[in-house]
């Protein structure tokens, strides 16, 4: 496999020169793709574009749930639809792309020196499923008849109660979706075992690598399990199956053992790239090599396999015996100490540097807090005693909001301020980029902090409209969230002060703290990389 | 302007909402506050439990996250490029790395000691004194009582334009489910269409109603008073308008409360409500779950 690569670049470059780039013409080179870089720059404006949607939807949500008895979104099934689709759209259309399918595609053959990933074509029908996805899901949203959640769970989602098709084309989208997820996560698989140059060792194996191989080996485990949920649940639906349905012998909890089963390495998968992107990232603008390499790779590993045994965290109170319960509370606080480990040990890699606060590293610091944040606002949730009270309200939003929207975002973030250079030979302008890192900073911790009172006070998630008393903490987190819209209209600008910069951009303009090898490269790299094997020493 | 008339008028409610008084029956009700920043207050032994632990885990929480905010502050002034040309090559220290894997695990541990104990507590009551069906509908919840004579009632919120004074919007029902205080009450819920949840904070008390299933947990109220819930897991159009009103009185009270209830609904009660009742929760083959 391979060596067909090999050929090909060969017979484009005799003497393996990489300045005589043969680029395809348009059609062939974006929609036809079997190159890792475009692919990968496809996924980055496609992530763009389903943050973008999934988060004006969250604007209009926060701007229902500005006053009490308010009128911007009146109907309780438009607003059930909106939060679906807020959800999804976040989740499969924006973070996964950015981190799985960009920054992935983009820098683990860069980093290991491969010339592309395995397969090359597959990897283009990783991508192209998403967009026909994307459509499916708007179906959903403009019939309005996904207002399920989305974690899907039936009866509700049944077709007696979201009749009509809207909430089969969410459906159907979620499994080309998964497709689409297994697909990439197989080639990353392939391309990481065996395709790294002489030399690479998987000891030797950068960070953001190891962090996409577990990521992409919990996608293998779980999105199957999803697609068998999903497919279940199109059957009740249209065949006349029983599943969920008590009437027919099935049940609603077979469900949500299933959802969840996929759900909770779920959120392993958004978080762990991130978790790599803050390595380097970090490495980078210390100066230093990451403290504790290995413990920081058998972390992620830990938090990959013990992710897969936790998943009724998020059924406690779905009737499940309390033996059960006890088991699930213990293995969920156990993952806080691998994660604990990572968060210590990002901070004895600062410790002793010689740090530079570029942009990035502000992003990078900022995730250190925020996800520190997160996390512990995760071990609360996770005592069953103390989740029957705030499970399903504001608390969790704001837990997963803390590690999602300013965790997993802000790694995202700082990818695309750390890579930009490379990926497009322009660099960002560094004074907008701290603009846009504070309001964001700012905008998402007002957001998102008052969110955790209206939790413990007793808000439920879901609503569009509340009781008088948590008006106070609502206004708040509104005007927070009309902040962070600001700041990405300013990073919409940042990306156009960068397209449009006329100077060009170094190999490696981070200096020596930059010792990944996608740093030896151009910037942009040439079409066809490392058409000669590199040996790494 | 119509935006600052807004914002102006959920200002006065907020302020005016501590001095309203809602429940309007001059009794004591526990509702939320506005600019809550805790947990609400214990109506009960569990409740209690649960604050208690969450005080625990805050307290715990709160200095780790500024153990961590402050190492960061320490670690941009100490070692920022200015401060510090030369970077350390340092990437290894054994005893730092099982410190930092070592105390996690020890609070943790400290954690668990009590939450352990707590989720058995809270499962259910070893000599309930009474027992209500809590049965939830698209939109609206019915409290059976097998055992006080085998009557339910329906309760509904209060619609906006039917609000007393004194009444909270999206809060208050037009039938609140009455309880004895003091006394161990087990909950058994179920649904017969989609999924709900049985949630009131004050009273410590979660659980899902779902189809084909009969949850059991219970909860006990320490003072009369009216005790606000809301449903908690979403069903549909009109998630947000199905509140709980949990109305404790004296045993002496409830026991009126009750033979009245009785005697209403053997005299013939809303034609459809019992039958409606025993299809709906009648156990099929694989339920009856805790």
């Amino acid at each position: 496999m391979a060596d067909t690569t090999h050929d090909h670049a060969h017979g484009h470059d005799a003497h393996g020169h990489d300045h005589h780039d043969h680029k395809p013409g348009f059609v062939a080179r974006w929609f036809f793709s079997t190159n890792h870089k475009d692919i990968g720059t496809l996924y980055l404006i496609f992530a763009v574009v389903g943050g973008v949607v999934g988060g004006a939807l969250s604007e209009i949500m926060r701007a229902q749930l500005q006053f009490p008895n308010n009128h911007i979104v009146t109907d309780g099934q438009q607003w059930n639809t909106i939060i679906t689709t807020h959800g999804l759209l976040m989740i499969f259309f924006s973070v996964m792309p950015a981190l799985i399918g960009g920054f992935g595609n983009w820098f683990i053959p860069l980093m290991i020196g491969a010339p592309d990933m395995a397969f090359p074509r597959l990897n283009n029908i990783s991508f192209w499923l998403l967009p026909p996805a994307f459509l499916l899901i708007c179906i959903g949203l403009f019939m309005g008849e996904s207002g399920s959640g989305w974690t899907l769970y039936p009866p509700l989602s049944n077709a007696t109660y979201e009749h009509g098709m809207g909430m089969d084309c969410t459906l159907f989208a979620l499994h080309l979706a998964g497709v689409s997820s297994l697909l990439g996560a197989m080639n990353f698989i392939t391309t990481i075992f065996n395709m790294r140059a002489p030399g690479m060792t998987m000891h030797k194996l950068p960070l953001f690598v190891w962090a996409s191989l577990v990521t992409a080996w919990l996608l293998v485990l779980s999105v199957p399990v999803l697609a068998g949920a999903i497919t279940m649940l199109i059957c009740d639906r249209n065949f006349g199956t029983a599943f969920f349905d008590p009437q027919g012998g099935g049940d609603p909890v077979l469900f949500q053992h299933l959802f969840w089963f996929f759900g909770h390495p779920e959120v392993y998968i958004m978080i762990l790239p991130g978790f790599g992107v803050v390595s380097h990232v970090i490495s980078t603008f210390s100066k230093k090599p990451i403290f504790g390499y290995l413990g920081m790779v058998y972390a992620m590993v830990a938090i990959g396999v013990v992710g897969f045994v936790v998943w009724a965290h998020h059924m406690y109170l779905s009737g499940i015996d309390v033996d059960t319960r006890a088991y699930f509370m213990g293995a969920t606080m156990v993952i806080a100490v691998p994660t604990g480990v990572k968060i210590f040990s990002w901070i004895a890699t600062m410790w002793g540097g010689s740090i530079e606060f570029k942009t990035p590293m502000l992003w990078a610091i900022g995730f250190l807090f925020v996800f520190t944040i997160g996390g512990v606002t995760g071990v609360v949730c996770a005592n069953a005693g103390i989740d029957e009270a705030i499970h399903n309200t504001y608390y969790v939003i704001a837990h997963f909001h803390y590690v999602l929207s300013l965790g997993a975002v802000f790694s995202i973030f700082c990818g695309v301020y750390y890579w930009m250079g490379k990926m497009s030979g322009r660099q960002y302008p560094e004074f907008w980029g701290r603009v846009h890192f504070w309001l964001f900073f700012i905008g998402v911790n007002l957001t998102f902090f008052p969110q955790h009172f209206l939790g413990l006070a007793g808000m439920p998630r879901r609503y569009p409209d509340y009781p008088d008393a948590f008006a106070g903490w609502n206004y708040v987190s509104s005007v927070g969230s009309y902040i962070s819209g600001v700041s990405v209209l300013v990073f919409l600008y940042v990306c156009f002060k960068t397209f449009t910069s006329k100077a060009p951009v170094a190999d490696n303009y981070w200096g020596e703290g930059a010792t990944t090898l996608e740093w030896t490269q151009t910037s942009p790299p040439a079409f066809h990389t490392y058409t000669e094997l590199p040996r790494i020493l | 302007m119509q935006l600052l008339r807004r914002f102006y008028a959920a200002l006065i409610i907020t302020v005016l909402m501590p001095l309203a008084m809602p429940g309007g029956h001059g009794a004591f009700a526990q509702a939320p506050k506005p600019w809550e920043v805790g947990m609400q207050p214990a109506a009960n032994l569990i409740k209690q439990k649960i604050n208690d632990l969450h005080d625990l885990v805050l307290w715990i929480i709160t200095l780790t996250t500024i153990f961590v905010a402050a190492l960061l502050v320490i670690v941009m002034v100490r070692f920022n490029a200015k401060a510090n040309p030369i970077p350390s090559k340092t990437s290894h220290d054994t005893g730092l790395e099982i410190a930092w894997t070592v105390i996690p695990v020890l609070l943790l541990v400290i954690i668990s000691i009590p939450s352990f104990r707590l989720i058995y507590f809270q499962d259910r009551t070893p000599n309930p004194d009474l027992t209500i069906k809590v049965v939830a509908h698209q939109w609206y919840w019915e409290y059976a009582y097998p055992d006080q004579g085998d009557f339910s009632i329906e309760s509904r919120y209060v619609r906006d334009e039917d609000l007393k004074p004194g009444q909270l919007r999206l809060l208050d029902v037009d039938n609140q489910m009455v309880v004895p205080i003091g006394k161990n009450i087990r909950i058994l819920t179920s649904s017969p269409e989609v999924i709900h949840s049985f949630f009131i904070p004050s009273l410590g008390v979660q659980r899902y109603a779902i189809p084909g299933r009969t949850i059991e947990t219970w909860f006990s109220v320490d003072r009369p008073g009216v005790y606000y819930g809301q449903c908690n897991q979403i069903c549909g159009a009109d998630h947000s308008k199905m509140p709980i009103a949990v109305h404790a009185v004296s045993e002496q009270e409830f026991k009126t409360w009750s033979d009245q209830q009785k005697k209403s609904a053997d005299a013939g009660a809303p034609a459809g409500v019992q039958p409606r009742l025993l299809a709906a929760t009648a156990p099929t083959a694989n339920q009856v779950q805790r």
